[in-house]
Parts: C-alpha cells; sequence; structure tokens
C-alpha cells in the first residue's frame, strides 16, 4: 500500500484540502470580518444561516453540489462533475460557514472600546479590519484549524461528487471507505493513520504560527 | 488585504474553468461495483488509455444507478449486468449498440454449518425456500444493482414470503454486503467475482451453485447520443470497441488466474 497510488491519493488529498481551505478562509473571513462591523437590515437572519451552516451535513452539501454540476444540471456545461474542481467547490460549501461563523464571533467578542479607538485614530475599513484580525488572531487561527478539520476528515460529499475515481479524485478519507469495503482492513488502518499524521502536522504548523510569541 | 484575497479567489475560479477544458479526451463509464472491486478495470483501463488516450473516469453503482446515469446522459458508457433493466433500458431508447462482453455466475453464500439445509436443495429456488423455511438471516444488497435484481428475480420461485424477522438489506455494494453476512452469519446472494476476491477474509462458503438461473452477464452500452448532446459519443464507441475486442477478451480471460487460481470473468461473443 505504501506505494505511488498512496503518494497520488495524499496528492490529490492536499490539493483539494488546501485549496478548498485556501478559498474557504479569504471568503469566510471577508464574510466574518464584514458582517461583524457593519449593521444592515435582515443581519440577525444572516448570521443564523451562517450559524446553522457550520452544521452543514456533508452528504447534502455534495447532494446538492451534484445536481448542480451534473451534465443535465444548471451548472453542467463547465463539466466539473467527478473533477477534483467539484470537490473543492463542496469543501469550500462546507468550510467557508466554519470560517464566518468563527471569525464574526471572534470579532465581536474584540472590546468594543478598543474599535472606537481604533476608529478615533483613523483606521477606516479595510486599516480596522487588519487591526482587528490581528488583534483577534488567535481566535481566526482556531477557525481556519476548525475549517481544516472539518474538510480534510470528510467523506460524503468528495464521494458523491469527486466520484472516487483511482489516480484522479480519490483522497485519503474515501480510500479509506474503498479499502474497508473490500475488506483490506489492514490497508485501511495505514491509510487512516497516514490521514491522522498529515492533519496533526498541518495543525502541528498552524498551532506553532499561532502560539508565536506576541510582537514576533 | 480585501483586494488580494478578491485576487486571489477569482484566479482560482479562472483555474476552475480552465482546467476543465480538455472533455472530449474523457469518457464516464458508470459501472457495477464488482468490475471495480475485483480489479478487473483496474488492468484493463490502462491498456485502453495508452491505446487510445481517451481518459476513463469510473463510476463504481450498482447497475441500477449506472442506467439512471445512463438515463440522464450523465454517463456516456455502460457496463452492466441487469439483462431485464437493460432490456427495458434498451426499449426505451436510452442506448445504443448492447453487446454481451463477458459473463460468470452468483452463488448462494451461507455459514459453513449451513443451518437452513440450503446444500440439500435441487435448485436455486429451493435453496432460497430453506433459507425462509427455516428463517435464518438473509442479506440482501437492496440497492437496485444487478445483484439485487438477479436475488428479486430468485424469490418467486422459492413461494415464499419474505419476512424483515429474517430479511435483512445492507443497501450497500457486493464487498461491504459479504462482510456484514459474514459477520452475521447469514446467507447472501454474491457474484462469483467477488466472492472469490473476498474468499480470505470471510468464512462464510458457497452453499449452491450451478442453477442455469444464476448466470451473471454483462454487457456493455453506449448512451444514446440522440437524447443528451453532452455525451461524448466516440470515446463512449472506443471504449465499447476495446472491451468487446479480441485481445481485450484474452486480458478479461487471464485475469484472476495467478490470484484465484482460475478466471473469474469469461469473455463471450457477441
Amino acid at each position: 500500500m505504501i506505494d505511488l497510488n498512496l503518494l497520488i491519493v495524499i496528492r490529490t488529498t492536499l490539493q483539494v484540502t488546501g485549496s478548498a481551505l485556501l478559498i474557504s478562509v479569504g471568503l469566510g473571513l471577508l464574510a466574518g470580518v464584514y458582517i461583524a462591523l457593519n449593521d444592515f437590515p435582515g443581519r440577525k437572519v444572516v448570521v443564523s444561516i451562517i450559524n446553522t451552516a457550520m452544521g452543514l451535513p456533508p452528504v447534502v452539501v455534495g447532494l446538492l453540489v451534484l445536481l448542480f454540476l451534473w451534465r443535465g444540471g444548471p451548472l453542467g456545461f463547465l463539466r466539473l462533475i467527478y473533477t477534483t474542481q467539484a470537490m473543492i467547490i463542496a469543501q469550500v460549501f462546507l468550510a467557508t460557514p466554519i470560517i464566518a461563523g468563527l471569525t464574526l464571533a471572534a470579532i465581536q467578542q474584540i472590546p468594543q472600546k478598543m474599535k472606537w479607538q481604533a476608529r478615533a485614530l483613523g483606521a477606516r475599513g479595510g486599516q480596522l479590519a487588519w487591526l482587528l484580525m490581528r488583534e483577534a488572531r488567535y481566535s481566526l487561527l482556531a477557525a481556519v484549524m476548525a475549517g481544516f478539520g472539518g474538510i480534510i476528515s470528510e467523506v460524503g460529499a468528495v464521494m458523491m461528487v469527486g466520484g472516487n475515481i483511482k489516480g484522479d479524485t480519490r483522497v485519503l478519507t474515501t480510500a479509506i471507505v474503498l479499502e474497508s469495503q473490500k475488506g483490506n482492513f489492514e490497508a485501511a488502518i495505514v491509510l487512516g493513520l497516514v490521514l491522522l499524521s498529515l492533519s496533526f502536522s498541518i495543525n502541528l504548523g498552524l498551532t506553532f504560527i499561532q502560539q508565536r510569541k506576541p510582537g514576533t | 488585504m480585501k483586494v488580494k484575497v478578491f485576487r486571489l479567489v477569482f484566479l482560482l475560479l479562472i483555474l476552475l474553468v480552465t482546467s476543465s477544458v480538455a472533455v472530449d479526451k474523457t469518457i464516464i463509464l458508470a459501472t457495477t461495483t464488482s468490475t471495480v472491486d475485483s480489479g478487473l478495470l483496474d488492468i484493463l483501463l490502462p491498456v485502453f488509455e495508452e491505446q487510445t488516450g481517451i481518459k476513463v473516469k469510473t463510476i463504481g453503482v450498482g447497475s441500477g444507478l449506472a442506467m439512471e446515469m445512463g438515463r440522464r446522459g450523465e454517463a456516456d458508457i455502460l457496463l452492466v449486468h441487469s439483462p431485464k433493466d437493460e432490456e427495458k433500458f434498451m426499449g426505451e431508447g436510452n442506448g445504443i449498440n448492447r453487446r454481451a462482453v463477458m459473463h460468470n455466475d452468483f452463488v448462494l453464500l451461507g455459514p459453513a454449518d449451513d443451518p437452513a439445509g440450503a446444500k440439500r436443495a435441487k435448485s436455486i429456488g429451493g435453496a432460497f425456500k430453506s433459507i425462509a423455511a427455516a428463517g435464518t438471516v438473509f442479506v440482501s444488497r437492496g440497492d437496485k444493482s444487478g445483484t439485487h435484481a438477479k436475488e428479486l428475480s430468485i424469490w418467486p420461485y422459492a413461494g415464499s414470503i419474505i419476512s424483515n424477522q429474517w430479511y435483512l438489506e445492507s443497501g450497500q455494494g457486493m464487498g461491504a454486503t459479504l462482510l456484514i453476512a459474514d459477520q452475521k452469519k447469514a446467507y447472501t446472494l454474491a457474484d462469483r467475482a467477488t466472492y472469490l476476491s473476498f474468499r480470505d477474509k470471510i468464512k462464510l462458503v458457497i452453499v449452491y451453485e450451478g442453477d442455469k438461473k444464476l448466470l451473471n452477464p454483462y454487457h456493455v452500452i453506449e448512451v444514446n447520443p440522440d437524447k443528451h448532446k453532452g455525451v461524448n459519443a466516440a470515446g463512449a464507441k472506443a471504449f465499447a470497441d476495446f472491451i468487446t475486442s479480441d485481445t481485450t477478451k484474452k486480458l478479461i480471460a487471464g485475469f484472476g488466474k495467478e490470484k484465484f487460481g482460475s478466471s473469474i470473468f469469461f469473455p463471450d461473443d457477441d
């Protein structure tokens, strides 16, 4: 099992989850900060939707993405079904609400006084957001880790929209499902350990960034 | 900061769209779990991809779902084993050029001590009847696969009423169902290819085999391109021609000899 195929599966996993995380971090931070700093009609409804979406069932997301991307679906002309791109899209839908929701909570938790102070000192728009994000960086990194954890361990949605195609859209989680269905439990366990160590090393890296001494 | 993020997202979106341009060189093959789980396609597909430069996206599902994908134009080519449903599929004009590829057979598996006495039956219907009479657990695929369709076609010959006291539906692929049946010391109907690949992992044995009704033929069907404009008809035809060619037949006949001591699929002439 430790062979070229395994390396391809690991690479696909990192590619898919990495791209999805990048996009989700961008969208999630943006949405979270915007909602935290602005008042607009229907804000409470939007916040409730985000909080609900933090617990979206992956198979439901997978099903919706599948129906949209299928050749006969509204976005079928893009020809994205059974590609890594389709998997990235599904994972973005799963991770973005998590990151947005936690970002929103983190920014709102910053004492109001500090926001007033920053505004009084002339911080506006992007500058203010950047300042507050720096202030909330521990929580924001926790948000990123939560988003990452949610998608690297996810199997239902990527199975549906990716198809678990060998050498193409097979990732660690779907490979584990396949190997256990085939009764190759040893291989499934090895894959599971690989997934755990991968997840651990990435979280370790993020934690190191998070726990850096202030001022560096 | 905001501008950077926007730029990044925009770039990634462009990447998403542009990287999916090379489509004519790809076909979607919807097939049964047995051709995937047995490893047959792992042998055949690289040869096909090498010969034609067409990349095959294999979606391993039950025959029922595979044909549903064909009906919706979501697949280009089908490799399935559910003859009655295939005839209906063809009758509705969903497919063209249905060709025989290969066959093997189904086997009835059960615990070695055979509590229902299915080994003594004279037909597969009789074997099913003894399971129902004894009320020993039977695990059905329950997923509209070819194996499930075959199983459902046999119950009428047993003349027994199915009761959920002993009849379970796994709703999963053949491999997963074998493992469940094994853990529950239950009876189940399996295709021989999957059974052979699992033989070392389960304690279930063949309790009935050889009835004509247990024949398991596989056909390749090209999805009708006149019904759905997105279908890659040329790619599908190339695959169907490939899998029914003489050289591929040799590969199919040779597959499994090393591992199981005998062929597990037997090529058919059309």
